[in-house]
């Protein structure tokens, strides 16, 4: 076995993750190129492209580039060294981009001038009127914020901030000889990037910021001749945080090498195309920058602007209808959400179906005076969460409540700061994380006394508690009063607060310490059922597949017989249809106007079969460094809704795109097939079910409310 | 519906449950708590305990209180065992936990504390009563010591204390730097010269089928399912060598990733493990049963036994008179004459209630010190005062305190030898209630002991009755009294002076 188990393991059946994030990224970008989706959407699927790409080179490449500092030498799951996969990135990356580009200015850019918005390229194509009332615009708004730098041999290269659009420019003093000298000013973040001129006869017009700073340049530094102005754009090496995904071996090694770090280092110069060289070697030589990380760029850098453009008022016809989430017919406003929950487990399906019981269920508990505590991790919350005023309104209640609150959340340190202060303040007892490991699980727990003693209503999710977020992510929420669920859910709180663990888990398996070996197991029973003659089959849905155990697990099922079908929306390492390895494994990855979520996994189990939710993804980081829980989904109706939602996402002809063998992702051939788009269907689902729900007649008698809380 | 909290303050482990109590006999774990803390190894080895550890033990308990605040309890108990026992200045530390925290402790004797752990078991329901019915050990494995009691038809024979706890074991053998692969034999070698020696003394002939375990190791993975048992919580003497061959053959790591452990309990398992091993192989038994249950359980069932929450279940009280019985038959106790006296005992502390005003659990204390009013003639028949004294003190009963059997020792002591002040007590633990108590208890004895002088049972129909100043003793027997009547006086006179009263015998010769 153990030959068989490292025949799996070998290196040429796995693919690099970051090679696959960028097909996924590629996927994305496919969405910005379908001429079937809206163009106003198209526009914000490009946008997503470049916010995704930066965040890549931010966390990804950056880490990267911290390996190859400190000399790590260790091959990935595909067998390459770090320089290898720089170098294939590089390459990729480079394409990529072109594509973006190319989609922008040959497709979308000639679209939105036939729909009536002119984006004027270049400021020197403006009319004089135009001319002047920008310059207008300028003087009273953008001129008192701009801080223009120059450069010479008693000022130094200024500091360019990571991420920042700044226009570079040549001067030349205008008494004397002058050498050429550099001058630099940032595009200022604070003010639109898109300013749209006067109406011209119904013709929309709009130019960005940057073309008119580089026509008021010379306002700017008025002593000197512009020789030239060029935009030009920097991704640094900027994140402090050490990647949670790399093996534990490296981050000691980092530790170690943390002082030689270059903090701040610049690993992607993007400047336009056409650029002067004598600029660019400027740029080049004071950012340290290699010709690799350097991107010549035929548009406007930083496309995250097309997301403001999507803002734009009016249009309207050229986006997508607005999907509104519906009601969920167990849990009707005005009813018990206890009671509801009492009468049998509930299945939420979001963005399909609405947030707010999730919410209400805090509030409720909130004010309920049976509640005797309220105990929640929080990830990552919305700005304005009505879940924390939730929670501190219970604190003062006189409620017990406890929360975690991961302040380890990419991103969102500061902000989840300022709320978690603020939730001690209102009493509730705040535990700021664990150390050495991330709270990923979403969990809630209400202990509620009641008549027949104390009964615990849990919250399981797949997503975080965060009702912005909702609206766009597909996640499933159970909720439940199950006894064995309440007792485990109680043990997982006690041991956030740091008491042991408990002697035995019902229900849930909770990473980093049971969840792997439970996926293992789960895999490993249905590969036994295959070998044994039995049917067996895996359906699992996640957002990433890059764990080498798990993947070898799955390719021993395969090769026992076993049918695994995977809906893995970003990266995925495993190869699909290599000879007796992974013939068995379909992989299919859903991109659409939602962003997938949910993790759902299903084991045939010999015909009686298990279905689960998670808030873990097969990675390294889900299953070994971070808490996150696996739970079952036991009653029968929602084991079947969970069942349909994964066959739909299989069924899906749309916005599905097959892994080949080949390693390329395919959309499905809908030649003789229907056309399936499940996100869609799932919309329509949901409004059918809210639908009959109100539609259910109210008849001639009034209903008194008897009991009111 | 009443809720609870039994808080354990463990060697090892600070724990907590929360119970709740519905309905009829519905005893419902709601939440449990542990916290580890090795309080153990400092007080078994100083004494005492240190500062960062107090500070440590103050917390966790503060925060036990707010949960119990949480869950709105009813009522708590609190008890410390063997390492707050072991330390010297017990006392001070418990009024510092109320102190700092504002629960109250008690401390546990180990027979107080092993009694709990019967009544967690039996917490489980009838299955213990169902398992008592055919010779059974229940081996209750510790930090410091184990304790392995020996059921016989449902009886309690006998119950022994042993210094074989799995921390003391790892303790001990992490000094002889012991490999792992060693470690069965050594600890076999251990502990089988003290369990052959239980063995040869107490089971002998004695055919034992079952062996309940109680620990907080091995019962974790009985309790889970694994691939070596098919019942939760059972294990064949087949199916339990298998498992123990899975271990032998795992590293503690290996044990530990595959149980989903720590390695630190999968070391304290397997030692637990080999120790089930050892008593299984012993005694031959067929099945082994692990409730699962903790000391926790057991301080639950106590509450909701005196709170009349439960009904039923097993009689623990006949455990405590058959290990008295037990332990009179080892020392060549005469029975029929502890019966006599037991009877009489009864008769006399059911007569005499508005004199005494005891209750039921003194009432069992009596009957013990009757059951074993004679055991020191077994060394001296000269000094059998002092003789039973030592070997009381010395033997364990189980579910009785340390007060208690004190209690018990000085009332049969004080049967044979005079009778003396509270200020003259040497050494002794007792407050003044419980030497009122244990005065009471000796008059009655006396007199008991006086009504059977020759032996002989002439008293077996007595009634009682009491009337103004006397203490009216009829006796319905044809036989010969003169010997007791002649000596009654000097017996009664200890009882005058305890309860003011003049004991009288009347004969009443019926036909």
């Amino acid at each position: 076995m153990g030959e068989k188990k490292k025949l799996f393991k070998n290196p040429e059946y796995y693919t690099n993750r970051e090679m696959s994030w960028v097909l996924f990224n590629y996927r994305v970008l496919s969405e910005a190129r379908d001429k079937n989706i809206p163009l106003f959407e198209r526009l914000k699927f490009l946008s997503i492209t470049a916010s995704n790409l930066d965040e890549f080179f931010m966390i990804r490449v950056a880490s990267l580039k911290d390996m190859v500092s400190a000399g790590y030498t260790k091959r990935d799951i595909a067998g390459l060294t770090v320089t290898e996969q720089l170098n294939r990135l590089e390459e990729k990356i480079h394409e990529l981009v072109d594509l973006q580009y190319s989609t922008y200015n040959r497709s979308l850019l000639p679209l939105l001038e036939q729909n009536g918005l002119h984006v004027i390229k270049k400021q020197e194509q403006l009319t004089e009127k135009e001319g002047e009332y920008l310059d207008k615009y300028f003087e009273s708004n953008v001129y008192p914020v701009l801080t223009p730098m120059a450069v010479d041999s008693s000022r130094p290269f200024p500091l360019i901030r990571n991420k920042s659009l700044n226009l570079g420019a040549l001067v030349k003093k205008k008494e004397g000889e002058g050498e050429l000298e550099f001058a630099t000013v940032q595009v200022p973040s604070v003010l639109p990037r898109i300013v749209e001129l006067p109406d011209d006869k119904g013709k929309r017009r709009v130019i960005l910021l940057e073309e008119i700073i580089e026509r008021n340049i010379h306002k700017l530094f008025l002593n000197y001749d512009i020789v030239c102005v060029y935009p030009f754009r920097i991704m640094r090496n900027a994140d402090l945080t050490i990647e949670e995904d790399e093996a534990a071996d490296l981050l000691k090694e980092i530790e170690k090498q943390l002082k030689k770090r270059q903090w701040g280092e610049a690993i992607r110069l993007e400047v336009e195309a056409g650029i002067d060289k004598r600029l660019l070697k400027i740029l080049k030589k004071e950012l340290a920058i290699s010709d690799e990380a350097l991107y010549t760029i035929d548009g406007p850098l930083d496309l995250t602007f097309l997301m403001k453009m999507y803002g734009l008022e009016g249009f309207e016809s050229l986006k997508a209808e607005k999907y509104t989430p519906q009601s969920v017919p167990e849990l009707m406003p005005e009813e018990d959400i206890f009671a509801a929950i009492r009468n049998g487990d509930i299945l939420l399906h979001h963005p399909y179906q609405s947030f707010t019981p999730v919410v209400d269920f805090i509030r409720n508990a909130a004010k309920d005076p049976n509640v005797l505590a309220i105990k929640q991790t929080l990830y990552r919350v919305s700005g304005n969460s009505p879940i924390i005023a939730a929670l501190a309104q219970a604190a003062e209640n006189g409620k017990q409540v406890s929360v975690l609150v991961e302040l380890k959340a990419r991103f969102d340190e500061e902000n989840n700061i300022v709320w978690a202060r603020m939730l001690e303040k209102a009493g509730c007892h705040v535990i700021y994380g664990l150390v050495g490991l991330k709270t990923h699980s979403k969990i809630t727990l209400v202990v509620r006394r009641e008549e027949d003693g104390i009964r615990r209503y849990v919250h399981l999710g797949t997503g975080n508690y965060n009702d912005a977020t909702a609206k766009l992510y597909t996640d499933i929420g159970l909720l439940t009063c199950s006894e064995a669920i309440g007792e485990d859910a109680t043990a997982v709180f006690n041991m956030l607060s740091g008491y042991s663990e408990p002697l035995h888990w019902n229900r849930l398996s909770l990473a980093p310490l049971w969840l792997k070996d439970k996926f293992l197991y789960l895999i490993g029973r249905e590969r036994d059922a295959a070998l044994a003659g039995k049917p067996a089959h895996i359906i699992a849905k996640m957002n990433s597949l890059c764990d080498a155990d798990v993947i070898a697990a799955l390719y021993e099922a395969s090769a026992a017989g076993v049918k695994i079908d995977l809906i893995v929306r970003g990266i995925c390492c495993l190869k699909v249809g290599i000879p007796d390895v992974s013939e068995n494994i379909s992989v299919r990855s859903i991109v659409g106007n939602f962003l997938e979520h949910s993790r759902i996994f299903y084991f045939e189990n010999e015909g009686n079969y298990e279905i689960y939710c998670a808030s873990a993804d097969w990675m390294p980081r889900n299953l070994e460094r971070r808490v996150e829980i696996l739970f079952p989904v036991e009653k029968e109706e929602l084991k079947e809704e969970l069942l349909h939602i994964l066959k739909c996402q299989l069924r899906d002809t749309v916005k599905a795109h097959v892994l080949t063998p080949e390693g390329n992702y395919e959309k499905v051939d809908r030649r003789g097939k229907e056309t399936f788009n499940s996100q869609e269907v799932f919309c329509q689902e949901a409004k059918e079910l809210a639908e009959t729900e109100r539609e259910e007649p109210n008849g001639r008698v009034f209903i008194p409310e008897t009991h009111h809380e | 519906m009443k809720t609870f909290a039994a808080v354990d303050i463990g060697s090892y482990e600070l724990s907590m449950k929360i119970f709740e109590f519905s309905g009829k006999n519905k005893m419902r774990e709601i939440d449990h708590i542990r916290h580890r803390i090795d309080l153990g190894t400092e007080t078994y080895f100083t004494g005492k305990l240190s500062y960062e550890k107090a500070d440590e033990l103050y917390r966790v308990l503060r925060e036990f209180a707010k949960i119990m605040e949480t869950y709105k309890v009813d009522a708590y108990q609190a008890y410390g065992t063997s390492a707050v026992r072991e330390m010297e200045n017990s006392g001070i530390v418990l009024d510092r936990i109320t102190q700092r925290t504002g629960i109250r402790a008690d401390v546990l004797s180990n027979s107080e504390q092993r009694f709990l752990d019967y009544k967690s078991i039996a917490s489980k329901g009838e299955e213990f009563d169902r398992l008592l019915e055919k010779g059974t050990v229940i081996l209750d494995i510790g930090g410091g010591s184990i304790q392995i009691s020996q059921f016989d038809k449902g009886s309690l024979t006998t119950t022994q204390n042993l210094h074989l706890g799995a921390l003391w074991v790892r303790e001990r053998l992490g000094r002889i730097n012991a490999k792992p692969s060693q470690l069965e034999e050594l600890l076999g070698e251990m502990s089988d010269a003290q369990l052959s020696m239980l063995k040869k003394f107490y089971f002998k002939d004695k055919e034992i089928k079952h062996v309940i375990l109680v620990d907080d190791y091995l019962s974790g993975l009985l309790n889970t399912k694994n691939e070596h048992t098919d019942r939760i919580g059972y294990a064949t003497a087949e199916q339990y060598q298998k498992l123990m061959e899975f271990m032998r053959k795992s590293s503690t790591g290996e044990i530990a990733v595959k149980l989903g452990i720590s390695e630190e309990n999968a070391s304290l398992l397997f030692i637990a493990a080999v120790l089930l091993n050892r008593v299984m192989v012993m005694t031959g038994a067929e099945l082994v049963w692990a409730p699962g249950v903790t000391l926790c359980d057991g301080i639950a069932y106590e509450y909701a036994q005196k709170q009349n929450l439960l009904v039923g279940g097993h009689d623990f009280e006949k455990d405590i008179v058959d290990s008295a019985m037990s332990i009179s038959k080892r020392f060549m106790g005469s029975r029929k004459r502890a019966e006599t006296l037991e009877n009489l005992t009864m008769v006399l502390f059911d007569g005499t209630k508005k004199l005494h005003g005891l209750g039921k659990r003194e009432q069992l204390l009596l009957r013990i010190a009757a059951i074993l009013h004679d055991c020191g003639k077994y060394i001296s028949m000269a000094s059998l005062g002092e003789c039973s004294y030592q070997i009381i003190m010395a033997t364990e009963i189980i579910g009785l305190s340390h007060v208690e059997r004190e209690i018990i020792a000085n009332v049969v002591k004080f049967n044979h030898e005079e009778f003396i002040n509270y200020e003259e007590l040497s050494n002794s633990s007792l407050d003044m209630q419980a030497y009122l108590t244990m005065a009471k208890l000796t008059a009655i004895l006396r007199l008991a002991n006086g009504l059977d002088r020759s032996h002989k049972q002439k008293f077996k129909n007595i009634k009682v009755q009491l009337r103004e100043n006397e203490l009216i003793l009829t006796v319905d027997t044809r036989e010969d009294i003169t010997l007791e009547k002649g000596l009654f006086t000097n017996r009664a006179q200890f009882f005058e002076e305890v309860f003011n009263v003049r004991p009288v015998i009347r004969q009443k010769k019926s036909l």
